[in-house]
Order: structure tokens, then C-alpha cells, then sequence
């Protein structure tokens, strides 16, 4: 007899592997991804709207530096030029900003990984919003916290829950949100809110990590003051051009006090050394014109406001009594809270079967809930596209309701 | 020989059947045959086979249309020979509600069950007979898509409570279900290979969180396999007699795998039939192969020489 170990190494891999499992979801997905399927799932960026030939122009023009800097290694904290280029691009939301205080990563998503190696201890409690960005609670979930959750309404992160929470002795390592227009739920944290955060946190001496990576895609009203700007000592703010360039440079950065930065730029070259020259210098290329990133942004802003517009006129025709959901004015997903009696997980199955896909609710809480919540994106699909895809989502959930009623447990 | 090798697909178990379509045409290839890959969510299947057709189709694909009769059934009409079971006993064999009546007609045991069908309960008021259900079956129970493959969908019931979720998640993935009997006692699947198909060791199956389900089949070391299984003698001659009587039954051919749930009384109940069983590295059929000392290379051989020997 013999035991048959599908993986030899399986008694030794670290304990903050344990979390990462084969999922039903993702298989789903795989269905998802046929042509005919209208994806209401991925939160991928328009990047068609990219001039193409432009692009291959300042990557040649990138590949042209003298010394090869492109092709070279280059510094932990990444270019400066490039760093130049945020600084600017932070104050167009109102952030003043030094480049020495800033750090660039392999995308926002790698800041949220250093931040996390750099804060927390296993078993350290971090607070998240819920529900919260899926990447920031599996980037921090590596280093093994226990997470506080504070509940959203459609003023953002109720700060009352969270004061509660330090008054019964509660100490986050941090307080992680995303304020504007936030992954999944769309909401937009109030100015008041935005105040009382701050004023909390400054008082307990527990920073905030802002991240706002949808920020500058606001569809209507008046930007509201980001969480740094209210108060540059104890906001780490983390950014990307992912929104507004293109995701596939890999390119977003944090601003933090000298200290936080010194430490982020250690673990970061410890991680990857540095990040992509030539990336960073397409970068700073593409953001050194800024009639042209502002030209092109309006129009993925016009783009993506009219896909949200189809998306909530779609949502009131085809939705069943019942159904809730979040009113974005920026950034690219619509919150769905459905009757408790829907299980979004099981429905995706039936979901793709009749060509459409969005994503369930639980990945974007750490503790459990959201069974019956689903996260719509709106930014990748044409109007008709996701007109017919709302269509899909209501006939099924329909559907469903007559399936309920006739099986509910009298 | 010139083999195709399907695999892929747009169904949820995508990945594991390219990862069994690519070690196959690998081991063909050492066996000097003339093997390619098809993945039908790539290119247009038919027209593919008409443009370079194969002397033999190898069938990888899971789920759905791979094994519910519907790529056989295609070929059938190509004149292609292929790998594996014929179109009608593919349908029987993947549909739970179909194949657990044939199993218990011919005397095989399965557990207790009961048939759920989306359309009575949307159209016939079935819902009022759930309960009923239930009282026959007994609680814990385990509510089962009616054609599905990997286990999803699948859910285990402790109270009457969670029966109505449960039928919800499996009738998602399925137009019908089936409430069936829990079995406690050691999970173990049996490999059958070749013509007439003969059984492989038996793998036993001991996943760590002590639920067979998605995750603990397709997450490294998340489950125990023991091969041979650790069964006596005299409960592995029963444990092959049955899925030999399960085979013969649903008219299985050339590769298939019989998962089954032994007793504490020694009984071994046949949950389900797989025509198409997966033939990665960590997959139970290779996995049994092995532990007799068969490499893959002449487990593909015996099914190659299985499906060439009808008369076509």
C-alpha cells in the first residue's frame, strides 16, 4: 500500500498558504469567457479607447533613452521623472505632493502587498470596509490578519461603527478604505464622513491607507477632498495609472511620509528589486502631455458614464421588487443586494448557462456575508451589450423567484 | 496512428481537461502516434475534424457536451471512431436521475434517492412534495445536480431547513436534481480500463476537511489518496465486483471510473459513473494505473487498443 501525495510539499508550505484554494467561481468563469456570454464580471478598462499608434510611438521613443535605461534595471523607488508626473497627476485631486515621498509599485495592487508585509503581524487586526476591494483583503489576508469590519451605506465607511470599535479597545493596525466610488460597492465616502474619519484616526494615531484608484473617473458633481489632502501626515495614499492610462504597465505608486516610504522601498526591492523601466518611461511619457491624458480621460469618462447610465436604466426596467442597489457617479461597478434567499455563488452556474456573468458577493467580505449581494461592472461592455446582459440577469432572477416560491419552507 | 485529442471546451472544468488532453497527446506521442490537440472553445470543432480528419478521436473533454453524448453523438455522424462510451449510454451514465435508476435496476447498490425535477417544481407545484422527499430519504442528505461534473453545485444537508437552498444551488447547474441518502464510511474510486474493462487498484479518497467537494478535489494536498486503498481483500472483490456490474449496466466502454462509498458494513455503494475520467498528474485513474505499475503511456495504449478493436 502507498499513499499517493498529489503534492509532495504539502506538509511544508507556511501557514498563510492555507487561505488559497482551488474555487468554484473561478472555474465558472471559464464559461464566462465565451463570446456570446455578456461579462457584467471583470472590471477591465476600455484600453481600446488608447491611441495605438501613439503608443507605439513613445514606446520607441522610450526605447531610445541613452544607455538603454529601458531595458536596465533601474532604482527601488522608481524614476524620478515618473515621480515628477504623479506628484502632478495628485494634483489634479488636490494633493500636494513631493516625488521624494513618493514610491512607485508594480501596480496599486503590489503597494497594498508592501504595506501589508511592512504593518501587519499575524493575527493583527486590520480594518476594512465592507464589503472591501477583493485584492487588498487577499494581499493583506498573506500576511494573516484578523480583519474589523466596518459596514457601508451610501455615504461610504459609517465611521460611527468604527469609532465604536476603538472605543471598546479595538487597534487596527490601520484603516483601509477606498472612498471614492469604491470597488465593489460604488459609493462615494461623504465630506462629513471624510472629516470624522480622519479626525478619528488622527486622534487614535492608526493611519488610513486611502486608496483611490477611481478618482479622476467622476461622471457628475463636485470632486470631494481626498482623505490626504485632509491630512498629509497620516493618510498613506496609494494610486495607479490603471484607470487612467492602462493597466497593462503595471504602474501605481504610494505617497507616505519619508519613514513608510524608506521601509516600502526595501521591501520592494527584497520582492521584485524594481519595476519596469520601460513601463515607467511610457509612463511619464504618456502623462507629459496633459492636454492629451486630459483629452483622453474625458472621453473614457464620457464612455464609462454612459455605460453606467444604460447600466441603472437596464437594472430598473429588468430587476424584480426587491432587489437594491448602489447609485455610482464614478468608477465602474453598480452594488446589487438581492432578497436574503438568493445565493449569487450557485446562481453564477445558471447565470452563464443564459450568457451572462457577474461577480458574487461573499469574495468581497472576509467574514462571510454577501451571500445574496453581486458586483456589476459596467466599464468593458457597449450599451447594448449590457442592456442585453441586465435582460438576461432579470429573466433568470425572475425565474428563480417562481423556483423559491415554490419550494420556500412553509 | 493519426489522433485527435480533444480537450478544453468552455465548460467549468476547462483547465483540468486541457491538463489530461496535453499529458495524452504527450504519451500517444510516445507511443508513436500522430497526436494532436482540438480545444472546441478555440476553433470550430467539425470543421476541424473535416479538415485534417484523425483515424481516432480521443475524447478529454469534461462536462457538459463532452460527455453527455453530444460530441459522441457528432462523431457518430463524422464516422469518426473515438474513445470511450457510445452517445445514448454517455447520456444515461452523466444524468444522475437517469443513471441511478439503471444502477438499481440491475441490482447495483446505490443509495437511496430522489429525483427533483426544475420544471415540476416551477410548473406542478412538486415543492409541496419536498417534504415527503425528505421523510424518504432521511436526514443527512446530500442534493446533487443531475448533470454535473467536479462536484459543484453539490451540497451536504444536516436540517430540513437548508433543503430548499440547497435544491436552489443544484438546480442552478442543472435542470433537474437529486436528493440523495448520505453514506458515511471510505470514499474510493475504481479506474476501469480496456475491452472488456477491467479494474484498476482501487485509490482511496480521504480529503482533510472531510467533504469530497470542489476545492478538495482540485487543490493540492487538500486530500489523501491511498492506492491500493486500504480495504481488505474482501472488500475490494466486492468494491470491483460492483463497479463491474455499474459498467456493464450503463454499456461504459475503453476508460471510465466508478466513485463509490464503502460501509461500515462492508457495502459498496456506487455514487456515480465518470466517462470521461480526468488523466492528470494528480488525477485517480493515472493515480491507480500507477500504484499497479502501469505508466500513462500504456494506459492510453490499452484504451487506444480498446476503442480500435469494434468492428466499425
Amino acid at each position: 500500500m502507498a499513499e499517493f501525495s498529489i503534492d509532495r510539499f504539502v506538509d511544508l508550505y507556511a501557514d498563510r498558504t492555507s487561505g488559497m484554494s482551488a474555487s468554484e467561481v473561478r472555474a465558472l468563469f471559464a464559461v464566462a469567457s465565451r463570446p456570446d456570454v455578456v461579462s457584467l464580471a471583470g472590471g477591465m478598462p476600455f484600453v481600446q479607447a488608447l491611441p495605438r499608434d501613439e503608443i507605439a510611438r513613445l514606446v520607441a521613443d522610450a526605447l531610445d533613452t541613452p544607455g538603454a535605461t529601458a531595458l536596465q534595471y533601474g532604482g527601488g523607488q522608481g524614476q524620478r521623472s515618473l515621480r515628477e508626473r504623479l506628484v502632478a497627476l495628485m494634483e489634479a485631486e488636490g494633493i500636494d505632493a513631493d516625488p521624494e515621498e513618493v514610491a512607485v509599485t508594480t501596480g496599486a495592487q503590489q503597494a497594498l502587498d508592501l504595506l501589508g508585509k511592512i504593518f501587519v503581524d499575524p493575527s493583527d487586526l486590520v480594518a476594512v470596509e465592507a464589503p472591501a476591494y477583493v485584492g487588498a483583503l487577499t494581499a493583506f489576508g498573506a500576511y494573516q490578519p484578523r480583519y474589523l469590519t466596518i459596514d457601508l451605506d451610501d455615504e461610504g465607511m459609517i465611521v460611527e461603527q468604527l469609532e465604536h470599535a476603538l472605543l471598546r479597545g479595538d487597534r487596527p493596525k490601520f484603516v483601509y478604505t477606498v472612498p471614492n466610488f469604491g470597488n465593489p460597492a460604488g459609493v462615494t465616502m461623504s465630506h462629513d464622513r471624510r472629516r470624522r474619519l480622519v479626525e478619528l484616526c488622527r486622534e487614535a494615531s492608526i493611519p488610513i491607507v486611502e486608496d483611490n484608484p477611481y478618482g479622476l473617473l467622476r461622471f457628475e458633481g463636485a470632486h470631494l477632498p481626498t482623505l490626504r489632502s485632509l491630512d498629509p501626515e497620516n493618510v498613506i495614499y496609494v494610486g495607479t495609472v490603471s484607470k487612467t492610462f492602462a493597466p497593462g504597465v503595471r504602474v501605481g505608486w504610494v505617497l507616505a511620509e519619508p519613514s513608510v516610504i524608506q521601509r516600502l522601498v526595501l521591501a520592494k526591492e527584497a520582492a521584485d528589486l524594481c519595476g519596469s523601466n520601460l513601463n515607467m518611461l511610457l509612463t511619464e511619457r504618456w502623462f507629459a502631455d496633459e492636454h492629451r491624458w486630459r483629452t483622453n480621460l474625458a472621453a473614457l469618462v464620457a464612455t464609462y458614464r454612459s455605460r453606467r447610465d444604460a447600466m441603472l436604466d437596464a437594472i430598473d426596467e429588468h430587476l424584480p421588487d426587491g432587489a437594491m442597489w448602489t447609485n455610482p457617479s464614478g468608477g465602474f461597478y453598480v452594488w446589487v443586494t438581492l432578497p436574503a434567499w438568493v445565493d449569487t455563488k450557485a446562481l453564477l452556474a445558471a447565470a452563464v448557462e443564459r450568457r451572462v456573468a457577474y461577480v458574487p458577493g461573499t469574495a468581497f467580505y472576509p467574514d462571510g456575508r454577501g451571500a445574496n449581494q453581486m458586483r456589476l461592472a459596467f466599464c468593458y461592455p457597449p450599451e447594448d451589450r449590457i442592456r442585453e446582459g441586465i435582460a438576461r440577469l432579470g429573466a433568470l432572477l425572475h425565474d428563480e423567484e417562481r423556483l423559491y416560491r415554490s419550494i420556500e419552507p412553509r | 496512428m493519426n489522433v485527435a485529442v480533444l480537450g478544453g471546451g468552455h465548460t467549468p472544468e476547462r483547465d483540468v481537461s486541457l491538463r489530461s488532453a496535453h499529458r495524452v497527446r504527450a504519451a500517444l506521442g510516445e507511443l508513436g502516434h500522430d497526436a494532436w490537440l482540438v480545444d472546441p472553445a478555440e476553433v470550430p470543432l467539425t470543421e476541424s475534424l473535416q479538415e485534417r480528419p484523425p483515424d481516432l478521436v480521443w475524447l478529454s473533454l469534461h462536462g457538459k457536451e463532452g460527455e453527455d453524448g453530444t460530441v459522441q453523438r457528432l462523431l457518430d455522424l463524422l464516422d469518426l471512431p473515438y474513445t470511450g462510451t457510445a452517445g445514448f449510454d454517455c447520456e444515461c451514465a452523466f444524468d444522475k436521475v437517469l443513471a441511478k435508476d439503471v444502477l438499481a435496476r440491475a441490482g447495483v447498490p446505490t443509495p437511496a434517492w430522489v429525483p427533483i425535477e426544475g420544471t415540476a417544481l416551477r410548473d406542478l407545484g412538486a415543492g409541496a412534495a419536498l417534504g415527503t422527499a425528505i421523510e424518504r430519504i432521511g436526514l443527512p442528505c446530500v442534493v446533487k445536480p443531475s448533470r454535473s461534473g467536479s462536484a459543484l453545485g453539490v451540497g451536504f444537508v444536516e436540517r430540513e431547513a437548508d433543503v430548499a437552498r440547497a435544491v436552489m444551488a443544484a438546480l442552478s447547474f442543472s435542470g433537474a436534481a437529486i436528493i440523495e441518502r448520505k453514506v458515511i464510511g471510505t470514499e474510493v474510486a475504481v479506474g476501469m480500463v480496456g475491452a472488456p474493462l477491467e479494474p484498476l487498484p482501487l485509490v482511496e479518497i480521504a480529503p482533510k476537511s472531510g467533504v469530497y467537494d470542489y476545492a478538495a478535489r482540485y487543490t493540492a494536498g487538500a486530500t489523501d489518496h491511498f492506492a491500493p486503498a486500504r480495504v481488505s481483500d474482501e472488500i475490494a472483490a466486492k468494491v470491483r465486483a460492483a463497479a463491474s456490474r455499474a459498467t456493464a449496466a450503463l454499456g461504459l466502454r475503453d476508460l471510465t471510473r466508478v466513485d463509490m462509498i464503502v460501509d461500515a458494513e462492508g457495502v459498496p455503494w456506487v455514487l456515480e459513473v465518470n466517462v470521461s475520467p480526468g488523466m492528470t498528474e494528480t488525477s485517480l485513474v493515472p493515480m491507480a494505473a500507477l500504484s499497479a505499475g502501469i505508466g500513462l503511456a500504456a494506459l492510453c495504449d490499452n484504451v487506444i487498443r480498446a476503442a480500435t478493436s469494434r468492428p466499425r
